[in-house]
């Protein structure tokens, strides 16, 4: 499914003025396509996967797939989050069976995907475990099994690693890598790791600091699976790097970063329902 | 540590029961007005012996039981309503936070008078005492559901009551449970004073017996009963409860 960001602006209204997030985005994914969104932290690339995702609305231009504006959260478009999000009353099995259980999927049925994509991730034996025994690693796989369990043609992942140690990141970025080639979905990847970005996708696409434009993008021809110290991945990081590094340093000196992704999950907690 | 500080509580409660029996021994005061504390235990024998603090303890635990169970429902409906819908919170939110502050005793007037000398004025009280409790805990818990939650509850398709019945009131259920405990305390307190007011079978009607025979071993031991009681149900039923879905909830840490 194809997806197309045009001319797609949001400012959040807040006590104390006006705070823009986006500027402006334009981008189109193609079907299959893994895009990594990259740039500094609290840019406002949070907050266009929320866009994408329906959790949030832009204040500005629209959002398409497959030609059609997407309207409220759809189980075609399904996130992950920095913090997994599991359910801590929900056993392993029943986390990854939520969603079918939410659009209606016979119980059967249920069970059957469920366990496929338990197994895809490894944590075939670990269905009757519950979140506070899994690691943090482990928390994200069942995370990845329980968004694909719905079969989404868009995952949206933010930052999903970002609270990993490097051994378990590196582990998941090959894991990822085969489960992208396996199932063809189109996944949107945020990070502001940029040899991760580079490991992780076809094209990296960098976002200038806050309010968020696009900067520039880089295709990545590399063949697959990469490593993330392999020279090419290296250099081409390096590459990136001093592209962003200014950025970065504006994006430090901006106290209302912090403010603006503390705005962001307050506003999508109070209008949820 | 955990050692020493068991027989610091042990040497103090035996000591004081062995300073209680000397005192008796002594006969500081009259018999009436202080038992000694085998006096009380030959009581408490023989109440459960023949029955009467038996029968006394079925009655007072039926009646908490009922009122509980009524209290815990509403007040979990009460508290996700009041939770979710900001005009409800803003109205009926008010009115719980005023009336919380009354006594549940202070209910037995109106409920003497609606319902009479009964059964059902006796449970309204009891009612009244855990229902805001559990309201206003409920209700903080929802308000105070992770918006990471929602979020991916949303994203995974939840919509309308299975959203309400899956994943905010999962959510909410540590702080329930908080509100639950809280409650059943209330209840237990409102309940003897409502028992003591109005004489049927029951622990409270034991305490005003003794009172009236001048049996102050009976007062005693039936107080021993009522802490008991209180003690066990805390210490057997919530408490285990609240730290097995903490842990779970990963809030322990």
């Amino acid at each position: 499914m194809k997806l197309e960001i045009r001319n797609v602006g949001k400012t959040f209204q807040s006590k104390s003025g006006a705070i823009t997030a986006i500027d402006t985005a334009t981008l189109n994914v193609r079907a299959g396509e893994f895009v990594c969104l990259l740039g500094p932290s609290g840019c406002g690339k949070s907050t266009l996967l929320n866009l994408i995702a329906g959790l949030d609305k832009p204040t500005r231009g629209e959002i398409l797939m497959d030609g059609k504006p997407i309207g409220n959260t759809g189980t075609d478009r399904v996130m992950i989050f920095q913090s997994a999000a599991l359910f801590p009353w929900l056993s392993v099995f029943d986390n990854v069976k939520f969603g079918l259980n939410m659009i209606g999927v016979p119980k059967p049925e249920r069970q059957v995907i469920a366990r496929r994509y338990l197994a895809m991730v490894h944590l075939a034996e670990f269905e009757n475990a519950f979140v506070h025994e899994l690691s943090g690693g482990m928390r994200q796989r069942v995370a990845i099994a329980r968004a694909l369990a719905l079969d989404p043609a868009v995952l949206l992942m933010d930052e999903p690693f970002g609270a990993l140690d490097a051994q378990t990141r590196d582990l998941l970025h090959g894991e990822l890598q085969t489960i992208w080639q396996a199932t063809c979905k189109t996944i949107l990847f945020v990070t502001h790791n940029v040899r991760e970005a580079v490991v992780l996708g076809d094209r990296v696409v960098v976002f200038s600091a806050r309010p968020a434009r696009i900067k520039r993008e880089w295709t990545v021809d590399l063949p697959r699976p990469r490593q993330i110290e392999s020279y090419a991945v290296v250099d081409l990081a390096r590459d990136i790097m001093q592209t962003l590094k200014d950025d970065v340093l504006v994006s430090q000196r901006d106290n209302d970063a912090q403010r603006l992704s503390e705005l962001e999950m307050q506003m999508i907690g109070d209008d949820v329902l | 540590m955990e050692i020493r500080k068991v027989i610091r509580t042990l040497g103090f409660l035996i000591a004081l029961l062995a300073v209680w029996q000397s005192l008796a021994i002594l006969e500081v005061y009259p018999e009436y007005i202080f038992p000694s504390p085998l006096g009380v235990l030959q009581t408490l024998a023989r109440g459960f012996q023949n029955g009467r603090f038996v029968i006394g303890i079925a009655s007072s635990m039926q009646r908490i039981l009922i009122g509980f169970g009524i209290s815990a429902i509403l007040g979990v409906a009460f508290g996700l309503a009041l939770g979710r819908q900001r005009w409800l919170n803003d109205t009926l939110g008010a009115l719980v936070l005023g009336l919380q502050t009354l006594p549940s005793i202070c209910w037995l007037p109106i409920a003497l008078l609606w319902f009479g000398l009964s059964e059902t004025a006796i449970l309204f009280v009891v009612v009244m005492g855990a229902l805001l409790a559990i309201t206003t805990a409920t209700e903080a818990g929802v308000k105070n559901t992770p918006p990471l939650y929602l979020r991916a509850a949303r994203n995974l398709g939840a919509r309308g009551w299975k959203l309400y019945a899956l994943v905010i009131l999962p959510a909410a259920l540590p702080s329930i449970l908080t509100g639950m405990k809280l409650g059943w305390s209330f209840a237990w307190r409102s309940l003897m004073a409502a028992e003591l007011l109005y004489v049927s079978l029951g622990l409270g009607q034991l305490l005003t017996m003794g009172r009236e025979l001048n049996d102050m071993s009976q007062v005693i031991a039936v107080m021993i009963v009522i802490i008991a009681i209180g003690l066990l149900v805390d210490r057997a039923v919530f408490a285990p409860l609240e730290s097995r879905v903490r842990e779970r909830w990963g809030l322990n840490s």
